[in-house]
């Protein structure tokens, strides 16, 4: 049985005749696993994950077959039940660490804010716990940290406390959107160390949303690509970087400095992802793709098993079976 | 915060002499003779005209008459008034109360309800109740206020006979001013019923003096509100599993505030402008109606340092609500 | 997005392909009803302030005695002759605040440009003297500012003394400051910019530094203030008025007209409530007007929809 459960979810803004942002995904999150899902700007990431965590309002529609977490039903639980999981079992660090505290109130009000919702602790054990907190995520001089304000902090550091304020509630499953995106290069890794750190310290379960596939490659047991909204690939970390079924996962990695060796200039995807109006019949990534055959621009494809995990493509790469494509190794 | 509050006292001081400065030519820009036009009607003859002038230190050199304002300024002699013999700031004290209450009563109002309605229409954007905040709000701030007042009291006191029409409290009741303010002295009486009717004369002058307030306060705040509702770190606070009062007024509130507290501020002068008109209308003892009265019988001294007064009251006021910007926003405070 | 080639394409000038400023202007107004519906009330307003004798019923100061305090036409005991009623003197109430409509309009218009053209002035001043000038004018304005506009305008009739002309000057004194922060802090704005430095180079003088090449590049901030200083003065106007420091009766003035209608605040309903509710309304309309016109200047915010 899986932590999180999602089957055929679908994130639509406006009325139920708009384009999908998130169209018909299934994902499951295993405990104590690493997820990444991967993909570029706006093919469905983030959406995905704040449907799940509730955070898609009006005139956001969201509907799923299934959206199961730790067995309750995320898609008709509200209220106050609902507010007993979300920042508690499950929890999420975004993307931009300067503008996701609160400007007006000091880093320990804003974590010990989580411990007293979720922990029923108050007045020095909540501090307490809110210092053991921020020495967790290794920041220095924690105890003086407590009474700092946000715009007095790096954004190394407010990433940090964004992290301690997810993990104050113990999560069993830690959504990290893009964590280390706005930070500088040199705080990345540490970021992404210290994260990764509390995941196998504590057993929970992390999902990684990125568009940096080294990062993925050094830290995912799975990925998920996705794509326009859907999800195109799904596959264990290492075998899916050396044999990708999917020719945008393929497109993907060539994209990556690392594995051209050699070439003059990265290999690029010609063409865009298809917007509102150019949304093509069949499969989505028919447009861009080097395979493209007349099946492709007519039906779309569905997510299927493949050799190494799951693929949405009718001429899946890398296949033992496919003569007519590259042998297996 | 010390450096902050003594950097923002050292701007009022060129601004406290400027002010020094129109008052004192004011007295002085009087088409005609000053002691003629003080006097009015009243025969003048030559030996009256040089001791008025001599005891207004009209016949000195104007740099001279000027140090001599700033040094009665700094014992704290404001003139007396000519009408009553009295000393401008024992006056000043004894109305200012009245308008002090008036003020706060009309800031309650404004404040609570365009709070509310502001955040509701934020939260409700686009929905009938929106649009009628909006609408009335625009209303309410292009509304001559003098005319607003004649019209409730038209309604209310004269139509339904549920208000007073003027006054702060029924002539029935004799009470000592103790704090000045009507509401606090009828409690601390033993006068029955003093309280309730002391509420029943506050109640209109202070909807009429807070309803530009309300427009502006309802405005703003809704257009605080939706900005800040769009912010990250209140996505981050819904994120923690916070329930919505919490996330809309402790994370998105408090945020909202600041800009409101600028606006909350600003209108403070305004209200005492306001004050003029409603004090007027009610026939409420306060400063605005003595400066308006005092205007009338040409007593100059009150209209001088009356102005003085009020003009440096609004300085404090907008003082005290900078430091408050100061405490509601951390960045501010600790700029350098 | 191609066009059908069966019909040659005209060879035009690419610029008369773009709407013209003034058109593309009205398209943005137009869009926002309450300006229109604003424009549009204050469009009959100004018709009857400009032909107030002939749209007028009766004079405004002719006294009929044998119809004091007549109620409005459509009230029992109304007169089909006076429209909306008439006043404690027996004048018709209409014709009296179509006639207070041209004071009203005259105040507005007159404290504006009174002040409008000082402010600019000064403001230019203040933004290209940085060093000692600017900062002197600034502080003076500050001064102004420290008091209320309407105690303000109060203390300047205190000294001038009651009257058409003081409550014009009285009202321009009060918004001058407003432009000239207004000026200066589009005047920095422009200075950094590199077309200015280039008619620099190009051997502009100062003044046509300040006039022709800075000042058309301010003037839609200052174009949004006039607006709102128009209805605040007629506001403040009448609030003068209403105090009895403004225009003396038996000028139809409607701020006047309202302190002179308090003592028949029982008996007739309509002596108080209509010049009220005409001030209010056009106060509304040239607010409403404002917001149109800044949503349609802004650059910010035109073309972000």
């Amino acid at each position: 049985m899986s932590l999180l459960n999602i089957k055929n979810l679908s994130v639509r803004f406006g009325d139920a005749n708009a384009v999908p942002v998130v169209d018909g995904l299934d994902l499951n999150v295993n405990k104590g696993e690493v997820l990444a899902i991967v993909g570029e700007s706006g093919s469905g990431k983030s959406v995905t994950m704040m449907a799940l965590m509730g955070l898609i309002d009006a005139p956001g529609i969201i509907k799923a077959d299934a959206l199961t977490f730790d067995g309750s039903d995320m898609l008709t639980l509200k209220g106050r039940a609902r507010r007993k999981i979300i920042g508690k079992d499950l929890a999420m660090v975004f993307q931009d660490p300067m503008t996701a505290l609160n400007p007006s109130y000091t880093v320990g009000f804003q974590i010990e804010e989580v411990i007293r919702q979720h922990l029923g602790l108050s007045g020095k054990a909540a501090r307490q716990r809110a210092l053991e907190l921020l020495e967790r995520v290794e920041i220095p001089g924690a105890a003086s940290r407590l009474n700092a304000y946000p715009h007095q902090l790096s954004g190394g550091m407010s990433q940090r406390v964004a992290i301690a304020m997810a993990i104050a509630g113990e999560p069993k499953l830690l959504i990290a959107d893009e964590p280390t995106t706005a930070l500088d290069v040199t705080i990345q890794a540490q970021i992404m160390d210290l994260l990764l750190d509390l995941q196998r310290d504590r057993d929970m379960a992390l999902v990684l949303i990125t568009h940096d596939l080294a990062v993925v490659a050094e830290t995912a047991n799975r990925v998920c690509v996705m794509y326009a909204g859907q999800a195109v690939e799904v596959g264990q970390v290492p075998a899916l970087f050396d044999a990708p079924a999917h020719p945008y996962t393929e497109a993907l990695l060539a994209a990556i400095p690392e594995h051209s060796q050699g070439a003059r200039r990265l290999a690029t995807l010609p063409g865009i992802v298809p917007g509102r109006y150019d949304r093509p019949q069949g499969c989505l990534l028919s447009p861009r793709c080097p395979y493209v055959q007349q099946k492709c621009r007519d039906v779309r494809p569905t997510l299927d098993p493949s050799a190494l995990g799951e693929v949405r493509c009718f001429f899946p790469l890398n296949q033992p079976s496919h003569a007519n494509q590259e042998p297996a190794r | 915060m010390f450096t902050f509050i003594a950097r923002r006292l050292g701007l009022l001081i060129p601004t406290f002499f400027g002010i020094t400065l129109l008052t004192f030519s004011l007295i002085r820009l009087i088409p005609g003779d000053p002691v003629e036009v003080m006097m009015g009607e009243r025969r003048v003859d030559p030996q009256m005209h040089a001791e008025a002038l001599e005891r207004l230190g009209l016949n000195k050199p104007l740099y001279e008459q000027y140090l001599n304002y700033i040094g009665d300024l700094a014992q704290g002699n404001l003139g007396e008034s000519l009408r009553t013999r009295e000393s401008v700031w024992h006056e000043f004290l004894t109305l200012f109360p009245a308008t002090l209450e008036l003020s706060l009563a009309a800031l309650l109002f404004a404040g609570t309800l365009g709070l509310l309605a502001g955040v509701i229409a934020a939260l409700k954007r686009g929905s009938l109740f929106d649009h009628g905040v909006m609408g009335i709000s625009l209303a309410g701030y292009s509304m001559p206020i003098f005319w607003w007042g004649l019209l409730l009291i038209m309604f209310f006191s004269v139509g339904l006979g549920w208000t007073p029409v003027s006054g702060r409290i029924d002539l029935l009741y004799d009470i000592e001013p103790k704090t000045g303010f009507m509401l606090i002295d009828t409690l601390l009486s033993d006068e029955e019923g003093a309280f309730v009717d002391a509420l029943r004369h506050l109640i209109l002058p202070a909807i009429v003096l807070g309803t530009i307030p309300l427009a502006v306060i309802a405005r703003m705040t809704r257009s605080a509100m939706l900005e800040v509702l769009r912010e990250d770190y209140v996505r981050t606070a819904r994120a923690k599993g916070l329930s919505p009062a919490r996330v809309i007024f402790v994370h998105g509130l408090r945020n909202a505030m600041i800009p409101v507290l600028t606006v909350f501020g600003l209108q403070i002068g305004a209200l005492l402008a306001g004050a003029v008109l409603t004090e007027t209308i009610f026939s409420w003892p306060g400063i605005g109606k003595w400066l308006i009265e005092s205007i009338g019988a040409r007593d100059y001294p009150v209209v001088q340092n009356g102005i003085l007064l009020i003009a440096c009251l609004v300085i404090l006021v907008n003082f005290v609500v900078d430091i408050l910007y100061g405490l509601a926003n951390p960045r501010i405070r600790h700029q350098r | 997005m191609t066009t059908s080639t069966s019909s040659p394409a005209p060879v035009a000038d690419p610029s008369t392909l773009y709407p013209s400023p003034l058109k593309e202007f009205w398209q943005h107004f137009a869009r926002n009803k309450g300006a229109v519906a604003g424009l549009l009330f204050m469009l009959v307003i100004v018709f009857c302030a400009l032909f107030a004798p002939w749209v007028a019923p009766h004079h405004p100061s002719e006294q009929f005695r044998d119809f004091l305090l007549t109620p409005p036409a459509w009230l029992e005991g109304g007169q089909s002759q006076f429209l909306l009623g008439t006043d404690e003197l027996g004048r018709d109430l209409l014709s009296r605040l179509i006639h207070g409509a041209r004071l009203s309009l005259l105040i507005g218009l007159a404290s504006v440009v009174m002040s409008l053209i000082p402010g600019i002035f000064l403001g230019l001043l203040g933004g290209f003297f940085p060093r000692l000038l600017g900062p002197t004018i600034m502080r003076v304005m500050d001064v102004m500012l420290a008091l209320p506009s309407l105690l303000l305008a109060v203390a300047i009739v205190a000294i001038l003394g009651p009257g058409l002309i003081n409550t014009v000057i009285a009202i321009a004194v009060v918004s001058l400051p407003s432009y000239v922060r207004l000026t200066r802090a589009a005047v920095m704005g422009e200075l950094n910019r590199d077309y200015v430095t280039a008619a620099r180079l190009a051997g502009a003088g100062l003044f046509r530094l300040m006039f022709v090449t800075v000042l058309p590049n301010c003037m839609a901030p200052l174009i949004v203030q006039a607006t709102l200083s128009f209805s605040s003065a007629i506001l403040d106007a009448a609030a003068l008025g209403f105090l009895g420091l403004g225009v003396q009766p038996p000028t139809p003035e409607w701020g006047t007209m309202l302190a002179s209608a308090r003592d028949y605040i029982e008996r007739a309903w309509w002596v108080v409530s209509l010049p009220g509710l005409t001030i209010l309304l056009s106060v509304l309309a040239i607010n409403l007007m404002g917001d149109g016109l800044r949503d349609a200047l802004d650059p910010k915010l035109k073309n972000a929809v």
